[in-house]
């Protein structure tokens, strides 16, 4: 069990935590044509929109308020109004997600209050969804915003009363921001293979998953529509992934009567039983035999990258789901977890198997490595690289945001396949790195068996 | 105070807008109103930052929430050849308690924390829309800790809803030029010193420039502030002449430089063969003017003579591929005009050029390269305009930023990177051949006849 313990230090040095806003703005990138908008200065959404597309390399539609100093002042609702009647002509979005920073909740504006007034007058946002949300930058990490923003997905589109019919086949995924596309879309296999089918809201795997369309699409290119949204109440089960996302899965459970179920991760071998437990009760059907023969290959990485593992030392730090499930896997494997950092305090963290888990930044990350006497691997975000230099350990890219990478939207790393990709991903960095016994010991024999 | 500065700034009469201006033009200042819903680009502390970070050992501090400096920090391609503490993302990270009772005290406590833990040569502290909205006085914090620590620490007084990125270039020269230039004698003052303003070194593409100048026996004092060290900044009223690139940016700074220390200075550019050579002219002039050696006129024309007739043979086997292609330059300024000669030499078609941040200088000047034809002149284009442009074939490649990239790329068009965020040094001589070999391994790439091929149920061939 871990102490959770904040950094009580005056600044943050390299720092590892991320905006609320922008964590917001990604769940709205999930729902089908969408556009979001940042209700702050051009800058709040100019740096989250260039990290978004840096990460995801896809067009990014993220628009701004662009409040100036005196709107700031005088408040913000003209501006707002404005966006969103520019928006609707120009864009026509079917949804529009409206996010707060803390630029302007600093202020302090009744935004709800005053965006029913809007669309009271305002026939032309007739045919445009607005979602707000409150997420200022000062509170929280991308997460944070991320589960806010869903919440108030839901709260803003669940009907009143629930859909006339129920599909006993149904099964509602609120997945976490940690899952990546490719994660999603792993996820939706996993469930159709038993039988089942799958609405997940919101739905990066449509939108952020790297295709070409065939014409010019202004809004997102895809992902969870309302429909999507307003059908959840049919469904038997909601599970939730992540445990950012349990408030989210409340809601869903309250506003729909379906139960719902959060899966705090879905790495390792444990925590996929659990998933495929549940989906042969709610299906009626025995685990599939691809999905027995996925779990008997994650037996066979398990067994194949535990060397790799067993006394090696690890750092891992990102949102705190992300820390969750990758040092969760570490440990699992025998890994010794000397430096976790979360961005952000979130109390399962304490249930990782290491002395601590830091709340903090790339700097308390070092300090730690360098207390223990140095790390082997550092599994974090592209913004790692220059402690990972210092530190002389090797890199893993996981998390968010990956930009100096290609692929990251289709890496899995949930289900037993993901899983045991995972585990050959680090156990493969483990390899390369130098001084690794097997591999020295196999150059000195192909030297020798050289030199005749 | 930044009221003042901020109206000062926008009616800079060394600024060739303005200058193009009527009375009343000027009087109402360039702070174009955002369209909300509509806007692009980044803000003031965007700006500022952009301009001052690549001082390399110093140590930048960002004093407001997550957002500002979380969702930023080193994404910027500026090189270093030396120290790596401006890499560092560091900030005060406001949070619920500190906008409820002020931050200044948390910000002396960053400043004297990262100081102890750093020892950089000077800390620049970055103010921001919240922190400034809650009164927080920074300058005063940074006074009191220059003092205590015995550390220069910079106030840079562009909160990001002051107004734009170009705004922020500027406040950030305003910091310099209250608080850095001129407060050192390097001691070895010479009669060729330079420094460019305006020059980040993006990709590390002083190393293009540099050796000319050396082999000139002229001294780069520093950039400002493309790879930087403090103490070169703060020496920069010793140099002899101030070239501006950028010309929008930093141009107020290199007046006050006039004023203040008899700095003569003039607008050029890197970018381009033609205008490569006359910068190096330009340089040349003003110092010699200034009581360098008049034999340096020669030595540079000999020089130029050498490295154009070099830049244009190594050019010369690019032609084939790419005499005939369609290229859309969609950046603005100096690059709207400056490639456009090599591309034309290279018997290319250049369809339309973007001037929508241009000065009417730049404007007259893309004109001319493209025979006047208006017609190629674009304000902004729409990206649904854009696609039509590559997807109907009026565009074979795109030369813009990052922002645009994607209309390019899923129209199947070849696109390059010419703006900040790219990985290839494009200016003097030897940027300009990269350019041009980088358009042609774009072009000549054989994914794009395969991707254009539709898929066999779609009536592709196999």
């Amino acid at each position: 069990m871990a102490t959770l313990l904040p950094t009580n230090k005056p600044f943050t040095g390299s720092p590892l935590k991320l905006s609320a806003p922008l964590g917001a703005a990604m769940a709205f990138l999930g729902m089908e044509g969408c556009q979001p908008l940042l209700h702050g200065s051009q800058g709040c959404t100019a740096f989250a929109l260039v990290m978004l597309v840096r990460h995801f390399r896809e067009a990014i539609p993220l628009q701004t308020t662009a409040m100036n100093e005196v709107s700031t002042i005088l408040g913000g609702m003209d501006n707002v109004e404005q966006a969103l009647l520019n928006i609707a002509k120009r864009v026509k979005p079917r949804l529009i997600g409206l996010i707060s920073t803390a630029l302007t909740e600093t202020r302090g504006e009744d935004m709800a209050g005053e965006l029913k007034i809007i669309l009271a007058r305002r026939p032309e946002l007739a045919e445009s969804k607005v979602v707000l949300v409150s997420a200022p930058d000062y509170e929280g990490s991308l997460e944070t915003g991320y589960g806010k923003a869903v919440t108030a997905l839901l709260d803003g589109l669940l009907p009143a009363d629930g859909p006339a019919f129920k599909d006993a086949r149904r099964v509602n995924i609120l997945p976490g921001a940690h899952l990546t596309p490719g994660d999603i879309e792993h996820l939706r296999e996993i469930v159709e293979a038993f039988g089942l089918s799958a609405v997940v809201v919101p739905d990066l795997s449509g939108s952020l998953d790297g295709h070409v369309p065939d014409h010019y699409i202004a809004t997102t290119l895809g992902g969870a529509s309302l429909e999507d949204v307003a059908g959840m109440g049919a469904a038997r089960l909601t599970i939730a992934v992540g445990a950012h996302m349990r408030a989210a899965a409340e809601l869903a459970q309250t506003r729909t009567g379906v139960p719902s179920l959060v899966f705090d991760r879905l790495t390792g071998l444990e925590e996929c039983d659990r998933l495929m437990s549940t989906l042969s009760k709610l299906s009626g059907r025995p685990v599939p035999e691809r999905l027995r023969r996925a779990r008997s290959q994650l037996e066979d990485a398990m067994l194949d990258g535990h060397f790799y593992f067993g006394g090696a030392r690890f750092a891992v730090a990102g949102e705190a789901d992300f820390v969750w499930a990758v040092g969760g896997l570490v440990t699992a494997m025998g890994g010794a977890l000397v430096a976790a950092v979360s961005a952000e305090a979130r109390p399962h963290l304490a249930g990782l198997p290491c002395a601590q888990v830091l709340v903090g930044d790339y700097q308390d990350l070092e300090d730690a490595a360098q207390a223990a006497g140095g790390v082997d691997l550092v599994i974090g975000g592209t913004n790692a690289r220059m402690s990972c230099e210092r530190l002389g350990a090797g890199h893993v890219h996981a998390g968010f945001p990956v930009y100096d990478r290609l692929g990251g939207a289709h890496r899995v790393s949930i289900g037993y396949r993901g899983t045991r990709d995972l585990i050959f991903l680090i156990a493969n960095r483990m390899i390369e790195r130098s001084g690794h016994g097997h591999g020295a010991a196999e150059q000195d024999h192909a030297a020798a068996v050289a030199a005749g | 105070m930044l009221k003042k500065k901020i109206a000062d700034l926008m009616t800079e009469p060394g600024c060739a807008v303005n200058r193009g201006k009527t009375e009343g033009e000027r009087r109402k200042g360039c702070g174009k109103q955002l369209t909300p819903g509509a806007a692009a680009g980044g803000c003031a502390f965007d700006g500022a930052k952009i301009a001052l970070q690549p001082i390399t050992d110093a140590l930048h501090l960002v004093h407001g929430p997550i957002a500002c400096d979380g969702n930023s920090w080193d994404t910027r391609n500026s090189g270093s050849s030396g120290p790596t503490l401006y890499r560092m993302g560091c900030t005060s990270d406001l949070t619920n308690m500190d906008i409820i009772h002020g931050g200044e005290k948390k910000l002396f406590k960053a400043i004297r924390a990262a100081v102890a833990r750093y020892r950089p040569p000077a800390v620049f502290v970055y103010q921001t829309c919240v922190a400034a909205l809650i009164g927080d006085d920074i300058a005063a914090v940074c006074k009191a800790a220059s003092e205590r620590l015995g550390v220069p620490v910079i106030p840079v007084e562009a909160p990001g809803f002051v107004g734009s990125k170009n705004l922020g270039n500027r406040l950030a020269g305003e910091a310099l030029i209250d608080h850095v230039i001129g407060t050192r004698d390097p001691g070895d003052s010479g009669p060729t010193d330079i420094n460019i303003l305006g020059e980040y070194n993006v990709a590390g593409e002083l190393a293009l420039v540099r050796p000319l100048l050396e082999e000139l026996g002229i001294r780069l004092r520093t950039a400002i502030t493309g790879d930087a060290r403090y103490a070169d900044v703060a020496a920069a009223h010793t140099a002899r002449a101030n070239m501006v690139v950028c010309s929008q940016a930093l141009v107020t700074l290199a007046r006050k430089m006039q004023e203040r220390w008899d700095i003569p200075y003039f607008e050029g550019s890197f970018y381009g063969i033609g205008d490569t050579s006359e910068a190096l002219r330009a340089i040349v002039a003003m110092l010699v003017q200034r009581g360098a050696d008049p034999a340096l006129r020669d030595r540079t024309e000999a020089l130029i003579a050498r490295e154009e007739a070099a830049a244009w043979a190594a050019m010369a086997p690019y032609r084939a591929g790419l005499a005939g292609r369609k290229v859309l330059l969609y950046t603005g300024g100096v690059k709207s005009w400056s490639v456009i000669h090599a591309l034309q030499e290279m018997g290319m078609e250049v369809v339309g050029t973007s001037v929508r941040k241009s000065t009417e200088a730049d404007r007259l000047k893309a004109l001319d390269r493209l025979g006047g034809d208006e017609e190629k002149l674009h304000e902004a284009i729409p990206p649904r305009e854009m696609y039509a442009m590559f997807k109907e074939g009026r565009a074979d490649i795109m030369l813009s930023g990052g922002r645009s990239q994607f209309v390019a790329l899923k129209a199947k068009t070849p696109w390059l990177d010419i703006n900040q965020e790219r990985h290839h040094g494009y200016a003097g001589y030897a940027g300009m051949v990269a350019l041009v070999r980088q358009m042609h391994l774009a072009l000549s790439n054989p994914i794009w006849a395969s991707l254009r091929r539709p898929a066999p149920w779609d009536g592709g061939e196999v």
